[in-house]
């Protein structure tokens, strides 16, 4: 089944807590792709956070702790999915680490990272899809968010994806590989520096003159359009699963529908 | 007022300061755009980034070996080696060689090696008149303030302020749009002070094992006049500097040239080997080298070998989000920057430095752009592992993320402690978006915090799974 896209594979969504908690539209839009992408998704209900505030606080126990009981969650699945490369990354690039020595952990945790994949790229890479009838009349700009960037390679996927959303005309972000100043628990540490470099990611959004926001990790696109709204900017975020899935009609980040 | 001098109070000044940024902006924009365009026309870059990595690792490896070697070869070609354990001994050696020479007033070429062991201070406190050569030391000597940059110890300050400097010190009115004329200013007021120099002191780029000779790269030809007229050349250089011989060196510094200015070489790359020969024109009587450990070996043994592969490039500071909104002052030491943030807690102990390596995105862009591929996210992760071990972490965090974990091994509590959350967290949204929320403060002081939708994304999955 891996590798062959006309299989129907076992997929367990990695929904991510910011998604769970501030924008469930988004784990939607990722469940609705993922079935377009001919897979049978399911969602783990022992996932909960994958320990990456931990990990990067210093705070190594308990990083391992949350990656043990998350790789439980996940064991089984063909693939785990999740929208948002900073959490993938987490996984496929660190777990590993976080779980360095430990004779039983670390070779599960190099297996799920084997089978773990940030959503956006997994739908052009893994399953060769690409959206058909999505029809969406706008412009966008694309920022790419630094760990799907480096740590996973995410740049080409996105912008394939988008590029075949009918109307949807793209233009280019300067500094679009830049980071925004959110940095997970940086933003809350430093936030007065945070908000300095994202001051910067603002200007640089306004002035592509895009209506539409688009990124891969609702962390830094939060980060984004609340500093964006804070300035009284017009430019709605959205993450680019929401624009695939057909989502892009509904509210933008902090235009929430109450659903 | 009390100045407040914690890492949040200057790192808030510096925000504030616009001219400073204006600074900052110019250099490193500059810097990157250049370093870009260098790399379009080296498409070997990655095999040379992989060449330079693989030299340096060789030698940190085999740095006995080495040093062994560079010793030996050094004293053959006529040089005086010391070695110093610490920045104090270093120092120590070079006010000694000083007096022994009778010298009352040095040249110096930039090294921040030199910076770093705080040789600058130890002159002054021994009474012997120092003069920079290097046009940005020169600045920042004038104006009696310290690098911001290991490449460009002026960045932090504008043409207009450099201007100012020079009309008081030179005697000579300037014109800050023309910057020729300033350099030409730096040039006469200098020229003199280097050829009544007693001693020149200059640092290393490289140190050459197999002929113990020591190569300098600079674009102004200072560090040539610095080294040569003066009776007595004193070498300070860290011991990591060592390469195996000339190609080793040139391979390094075709990396380290393009990271740091985007040029393809140096205007001057000298090799200073060994004191004046019999039938030689010029050159000095004596030269010492004075080879500065300053914890380097400790750094060995304790998971920062790959930060001794550093070439003091810059690269990474240029192309950091955060020192490109602090600048280098606000690291509060010699290196700033993202090297600067593994090197300082290093140098200075990780309880006085615990900011500099958390006050970093983690966004990786630094290691993407280090010429020797130094993993310094994961470095500076090290230092947060350390500071967490060490019971740095202030409570309210630490006690934060102990609650996080808690709930997070517990999905079902999980499932309960996320939806009642989320509708607390509601309460404070206006159309959408909370201004402001307790304990939120570090988000919603400077900006918006999406509110979120009424109930999780796993309840209302439940809710369309049962069909409600």
């Amino acid at each position: 089944m891996a590798g062959d896209p006309t299989a129907s594979p076992r997929v367990a969504l990695f929904v991510t807590c910011l998604a769970d908690t501030i924008r469930p539209r988004l784990g939607f839009a990722a469940l609705d792709l993922l079935e377009a992408a001919g897979c049978r998704v399911e969602v783990p209900e022992a996932q909960t956070c994958c320990g990456q505030p931990s990990f990067n606080s210093g705070d190594r126990a308990g990083a391992a702790a949350l990656a043990r009981r998350m790789i439980a969650a996940f064991e089984g699945y063909d693939y785990v999915v999740a929208p948002s490369g900073s959490c993938a990354a987490m996984v496929c690039a660190h777990y590993p680490e976080a779980l360095e020595g430990d004779a039983e952990w670390a070779p599960r945790a190099a297996e799920l990272a084997g089978r773990t994949h940030e959503l956006l790229s997994f739908l052009a890479d893994v399953r060769g899809w690409r959206p058909s009838g999505v029809a969406l009349p706008a412009t966008a700009t694309y920022h790419d968010s630094c760990s799907g960037l480096r740590e996973l390679g995410v740049q080409a996927q996105p912008r394939a994806l988008l590029g075949a959303v009918e109307g949807l005309e793209m233009r280019p972000l300067a500094g679009n590989d830049v980071c925004c100043g959110f940095g997970g628990t940086f933003c809350v540490k430093y936030p007065s520096i945070s908000n300095a470099i994202v001051g910067e990611k603002a200007a640089a959004i306004e002035a592509t003159g895009a209506g539409l926001l688009l990124g891969g990790d609702l962390g830094c696109l939060m980060n984004m359009a609340g500093a964006m709204h804070r300035r009284g900017t017009t430019v709605r975020a959205f993450h680019a699963a929401e624009i695939l899935a057909g989502m892009g009609d509904g509210p933008a980040i902090g235009e929430e529908d109450g659903a | 007022m009390k100045v407040d001098l914690s890492f949040k109070g200057v790192t808030g000044r510096a925000i504030a300061d616009r001219r400073l940024k204006t600074a900052i902006d110019r250099t490193t924009m500059t810097a990157e755009t250049k370093r870009r365009l260098a790399l379009m026309d080296y498409p070997q870059f990655e095999a040379a980034r992989a060449r330079g990595t693989a030299i340096k690792d060789h030698v940190v490896a085999n740095l006995d070996h080495y040093l062994e070697e560079f010793e030996r070869n050094a004293v053959a070609s006529g040089a005086v080696v010391h070695w110093a354990a610490t920045a104090e001994e270093a120092c120590g050696i070079v006010v000694g060689l000083c007096r022994q020479a009778g010298a009352r007033h040095v040249t110096r070429a930039k090294s921040m090696l030199g910076e770093e062991i705080g040789l600058p201070h130890a002159l002054e406190a021994a009474d012997i008149e120092r003069v920079e050569t290097d046009l940005a030391e020169h600045i920042i000597q004038l104006a009696k303030e310290a690098p911001s940059h290991i490449v460009w110890p002026a960045l932090h300050k504008t043409r207009e302020e450099v201007a100012e400097l020079f009309r008081v010190a030179h005697g000579r009115p300037q014109d800050s749009e023309d910057v020729p004329a300033m350099v030409e200013s730096a040039r006469r007021q200098l020229r003199s002070l280097f050829l009544g120099a007693d001693v020149g002191i200059s640092g290393a780029n490289f140190l050459l094992a197999d002929t113990g000779g020591v190569c300098t790269v600079t674009n102004e030809g200072n560090a040539e006049l610095t080294t040569t007229p003066p009776r007595m050349h004193i070498v300070t250089a860290g011991i990591e500097k060592l390469v195996p011989s000339l190609p080793h060196a040139y391979a390094l510094l075709r990396l380290l040239v393009r990271s740091a200015t985007g040029a393809d070489i140096t205007q001057y790359t000298t090799f200073h080997t060994g004191p004046k020969r019999a039938g030689d024109r010029d050159g000095p009587e004596e030269f010492h080298i004075v080879l500065v450990d300053n914890g380097r070996s400790r750094m060995l043994a304790t998971g920062l070998r790959d930060m001794l592969r550093c070439i003091r490039c810059g690269a990474c500071m240029n192309h950091c989000v955060v020192y490109r909104q602090i600048g280098g002052h606000a690291y509060g030491a010699t290196y700033p920057g993202p090297m600067g943030a593994v090197l300082t807690p290093a140098l200075e102990g990780v309880e006085k430095t615990r900011d500099l390596p958390h006050a970093c995105t983690l966004n990786g862009r630094c290691q993407e752009v280090c010429p020797v591929g130094i993993p310094l996210p994961t470095l500076l992760r090290g230092w947060r592992d350390t500071s967490w071990k060490e019971g740095l972490v202030p409570g309210s965090v630490r006690a934060g993320l102990w609650a996080w974990r808690f709930v997070a091994e517990r999905p079902r509590l999980y499932r309960l402690a996320t939806a009642a959350a989320v509708r607390a967290m509601r309460l404070f949204g206006r159309r959408g978006w909370i201004a402001g929320m307790p304990g939120a403060g570090g988000w919603t002081d400077y900006r918006d915090l999406p509110a979120p939708a009424g109930r999780t994304f796993m309840e209302q999955l439940r809710d369309r799974k049962t069909g409600r």
